[in-house]
């Protein structure tokens, strides 16, 4: 990554590697480092290592090899409560004994706060997490929501320059998640927190960060904005994770001019802006977004590449049409169109020409 | 806004609960305004809430619950049963000897009601009337071979009692003889029992028994011939009685039978006294009036002076104090023993300071208990804690290591520890191999307190960690994770959040190894020697080598009852559902 060594960098890992069983690298190579104030997402599917770098940050794991370093300052060998460090878990982990006040006020009395101070903190972190009427209750007598909220107040009640939080949503239902998404993101930004957050669930990762760190068989795969991860994925990992995506699989036939000419597997030659492919004769996937590709005549773009298709399926989804399509062999070619007055719903079985521009066709790594 | 409009809404007692809901969700403050409005319309129905054909919905529901309630209650019952039949109902009954006592005035019905009268705190003995109601109760007595028994339990409250009755049992046959030769000598008529049948027994009675047999059936039951009891009130009381114990006890042919002394003394204070003879026309009428002529002449008995000649200690206070004591139905006589007082004329008192040993008793079984107990929390916790954090495979196989005792005879592990802990056992050998201990002078580990506590430690150890393992699993590492990113250090992390979370194992296993250990028995009994041994050995020694399964009852009513206050106060303080035992 080009902004490793940056030295303004708060949080750095160097060359980390780590190994559970000496045979197999869970996290192969890690170099990322992230300004003060970033919200980072480590987005990954599951076993990809992306828990096990923020176990090493937090200090609960130790690594193989490499240097992670906060502030400058090398904590490979600083214990995990010496930190400094807030940490949100995904199962919350409020002590059960303790009401909501004694939770948010642990932090604070292990670090030999006046009782006076400690209560003013408590009062200040739950305000900020709208919870102030809650200090007297058990976790156990709160939604997971509101539990959640206490361990966001908890991790914050410190004042830590650095949060993470490991899948803090994965136990809430949709609609609560989408409000803690936001909040979270809010209270981050006010407080100009560093965050490392992660994920597994894209949507997530895509409205809350800044940058994502897309994670796969241990090593960063992408670190993007999040609109760049969706709109250039570098590789077919990364276009295939995030979002819908349509591939496309053939060699490349010549490369110039920056465009690429890739003949797919049932004979098309189609046009595709190169990304990973270098030269003629490589195996290519190509990757086009089913909301770049059109169908509707009048809406074609000047220069757009078209193909035949056949209508298979036609799935009505409210805000958009989701329609399958059989093109060039493959039976799984999904568009999507707006739910717009003027559009046309497709009829299964109709034969119809798709067509899209070649800079949003990506020839990606097979 | 639907927020605000529900809180200036104050008819809501519910509205706590929908109110965090609220807060905490925006998106669900339009569900909890729909509740709410659900709530109005139930609070605007007054009355109970009916079911769709009328009947009140609490009756409809229990009337649909009640199959599956029998259904299961159907289920329990063969176990119920057993426990209520072999365990319930034996331990009810066992508790129950603990005030039951009325042997007394069972055996000694005549006497007891006498000495109602009798000024027990005075100096002197009762008097004639209640040495002769002595005398017909020990009569009848000693022919159901009842006074032993009687001795026996008075012995327990006063030492002598027991050979005293056994004496005085076998002499007062012959008390009555005078009588009984008297009448013989008037008359041949008074020698022979089915003459007495003839005037004491009802008509219909002697023509039932008239050619009866053995192999007949039954003997017809004796019935007393009307009228006579008006007439020799004392006689035919004795008499039934006697006819009763000759047909039920001794399953003799009564007419075959010639009446005890004890009939004849009984006669001859009816012809003495007060009687109806003068009106009596029936059977014998010439016989009672001969004899009732005679009996002015007789020769009398002095039963004060009988006694006395028998025994000189029935002119003695204390076995009069102690019959009088003990002569109601029920007694606190055993729990003031089992608490190291007794029962005198003077209520109760405390035993001299050399009889008392129950107190000691119980304050030692309380003292060692809570040691094993504290033992076994002290080395449990880190075993539990090992195996609650190791991978689970690695935790099984250690875990039967824990549980290999359980597999052992408790008599084989407790006869282990002799061999370990006497004087030339092996560690006492290793001490001074070692040269800790020197040889004269070896440590006394068993036969002893220390001896308990090290033998039931380790028996009751499995008690302790199995609850703690199994509360320990259910704590998440996350916890342990989330104390020290908080910035507790190793040490902190575990008192203030682990410790608290295992609380509940280590409430379970301590109420389970204190429990236990209060009424163990096989192995205090084995290595406690004299002063390590526990009232529960002193129980045993009651219910089978004292048999007085009273003063047994009794101790373990007590032993009872303290457990149950123990489990009380646990409750109040740490709160039973604060125990888990897995």
């Amino acid at each position: 990554m080009a902004d490793t060594k940056n030295t303004d960098a708060f949080v750095e890992f160097e060359r980390v590697q780590k190994s559970y069983d000496g045979e197999n690298l869970v996290v192969k190579d890690l170099n990322l480092s992230l300004p003060k104030g970033e919200f980072l997402t480590m987005l990954g599917p599951s076993g990809s290592g992306k828990t096990t770098c923020l176990m090493m940050l937090a200090g609960f794991e130790t690594a193989t090899y490499g240097d992670i370093r906060l502030d400058g300052v090398s904590i490979n060998n600083i214990p995990p409560h010496k930190r400094g460090i807030g940490m949100v878990f995904q199962n919350y982990a409020l002590f059960p004994h303790m009401t909501v006040a004694e939770n948010l006020s642990f932090p604070l009395e292990v670090r030999k706060m006046g009782k006076s101070e400690r209560e003013e903190k408590v009062k200040r972190a739950l305000g900020m997490v709208q919870m102030g009427d809650f200090g007297g209750r058990r976790p156990a007598q709160l939604s997971g929501g509101q539990q959640q909220r206490i361990a966001l107040a908890r991790a914050l009640v410190f004042e830590p320059e650095l949060v993470l939080m490991d899948e803090p949503l994965g136990a809430l239902d949709k609609q609560l998640r989408e409000t803690l998404q936001f909040e979270i993101t809010k209270l981050a930004h006010d407080l100009g927190i560093t965050v490392v957050y992660v994920t597994h669930d894209q949507t997530e990762a895509l409205t809350m960060s800044d940058r994502v760190a897309v994670f796969d068989d241990g090593r960063i795969q992408q670190l993007a904005p999040p609109d760049q991860l969706y709109e250039a994925p570098e590789n077919s990992f990364v276009a295939q994770f995030i979002g819908e995506n349509n591939t496309l699989e053939g060699m490349v036939k010549e490369i110039k001019g920056g465009v690429a000419l890739v003949q797919l597997d049932s004979g098309e030659i189609i046009e595709a802006k190169p990304i990973n492919v270098s030269k003629a004769g490589e195996r290519t996937r190509v990757s086009i977004r089913p909301e770049r590709v059109e169908y509707n005549k009048e809406r074609m773009r000047d220069g757009a590449f078209t193909l035949k298709a056949e209508v298979l399926e036609f799935i009505y989804m409210g805000d958009i049409f989701r329609t399958r399509l059989r093109v060039a062999g493959t039976d799984d070619f999904i568009i999507k169109t707006r739910n717009a007055p003027d559009q046309t719903r497709l009829t299964p079985g109709t034969q119809i020409e798709i067509g899209w521009l070649p800079e949003d066709c990506r020839a990606l790594d097979a | 806004m639907a927020l605000s409009a529900l809180n200036s809404d104050s008819n809501f007692t519910n509205f706590d609960q929908a109110d965090g809901e609220t807060m905490s969700d925006a998106q669900t403050a339009q569900t909890a305004s729909s509740a709410a409005a659900a709530r109005i319309a139930d609070a605007a129905h007054t009355g109970p809430m009916l079911a769709a054909d009328g009947t009140p919905l609490k009756k409809s529901l229990n009337r649909a619950l009640r199959v599956q309630k029998m259904r299961a209650l159907a289920l329990i019952a063969p176990l119920l049963i057993f426990v209520l039949v072999t365990f319930i109902a034996p331990i009810a009954d066992m508790l129950f000897r603990s005030v039951e006592n009325d042997i007394v005035s069972e055996t000694l019905p005549r006497t007891t009601t006498m000495l109602s009268g009798w000024g027990e705190k005075g100096t002197d003995i009762p008097g004639e009337p209640v040495f002769e109601a002595l005398y017909q109760d020990m009569f009848v007595a000693q022919e159901a071979k009842l006074h032993t028994r009687l001795g026996s339990r008075l012995n327990y409250e006063l030492t002598g009692a027991s050979s005293l009755f056994r004496k005085s049992g076998r002499k007062v046959q012959d008390m009555g003889e005078v009588y009984q030769d008297q009448f013989e000598d008037l008359d041949g008529f008074w020698k022979k029992g089915e003459n007495w049948n003839s005037f004491m027994a009802s008509d219909a009675w002697l023509a039932a028994m008239d050619g009866w047999k053995k192999a007949n059936g039954p003997q017809p039951r004796f019935e007393l011939r009307d009228g006579i009891a008006q007439t020799l009130p004392a006689t035919a009381d004795i008499y039934v009685k006697y006819a009763d114990f000759i047909q039920n006890v001794d399953k003799a042919n009564l007419s075959k039978k010639d009446p005890w002394a004890l009939v004849y003394s009984s006669l001859y204070r009816d012809l003495s006294g007060e009687n109806g003879l003068s009106s009596y026309t029936g059977p014998a009428a010439a016989e009672l009036a001969a004899a009732a002529t005679a009996a002015s002449t007789f020769e009398t008995v002095n039963y004060t002076d009988a006694f006395k000649k028998i025994d000189r200690d029935w002119h003695k206070l204390d076995i009069w104090q102690t019959i009088k004591v003990y002569s109601p139905k029920f007694t606190s006589g055993y729990f003031l023993n089992a608490i190291d007082m007794q029962k005198s004329v003077d209520g109760a008192e405390m035993r001299p300071e050399n009889e008392q040993i129950y107190g000691l008793l119980f304050w030692r079984t309380m003292v060692m208990s809570l040691t094993i107990t504290l033992s076994c929390i002290l080395l449990g916790y880190p075993v539990a804690w090992i195996l609650a954090n190791l991978p689970a495979r690695t935790a099984n196989l250690l875990l039967i290591l824990v549980l290999l005792p359980f597999w052992t005879s408790l008599l084989v592990r407790t006869s282990a520890w002799k061999v370990m802990l006497q004087q030339q056992g092996v560690i006492n050998d290793t001490l001074v191999w070692l040269g800790i201990v020197a040889t004269d002078d070896r440590l006394a580990l068993i036969n002893n307190s220390t001896g308990t506590v090290i033998a039931m430690t380790h028996i009751l150890l499995p008690f302790m960690i199995l609850p703690m393992y199994s509360v320990m699993q259910t704590i998440q590492p996350t916890y342990l994770r989330a104390a020290k990113s908080l910035g507790a250090t190793n040490w902190t992390a575990f008192w203030r959040v682990y410790f608290p979370q295992s609380m509940p194992g280590i409430g379970a296993g301590s109420i389970l190894v204190f429990i236990l250990a209060i009424g163990y028995y096989i192995t205090p009994a084995i290595v406690g020697g004299t002063e390590g041994t526990f009232i529960s050995n002193r129980i045993a020694y009651h219910i089978s080598s004292s048999l007085n399964w009273g003063l047994g009852a009794a101790l373990g009513a007590i032993l009872l009852a303290a457990v149950l206050l123990l489990y009380y106060a646990y409750d109040k303080i740490v709160g039973i559902d604060n125990v888990k035992l897995g």
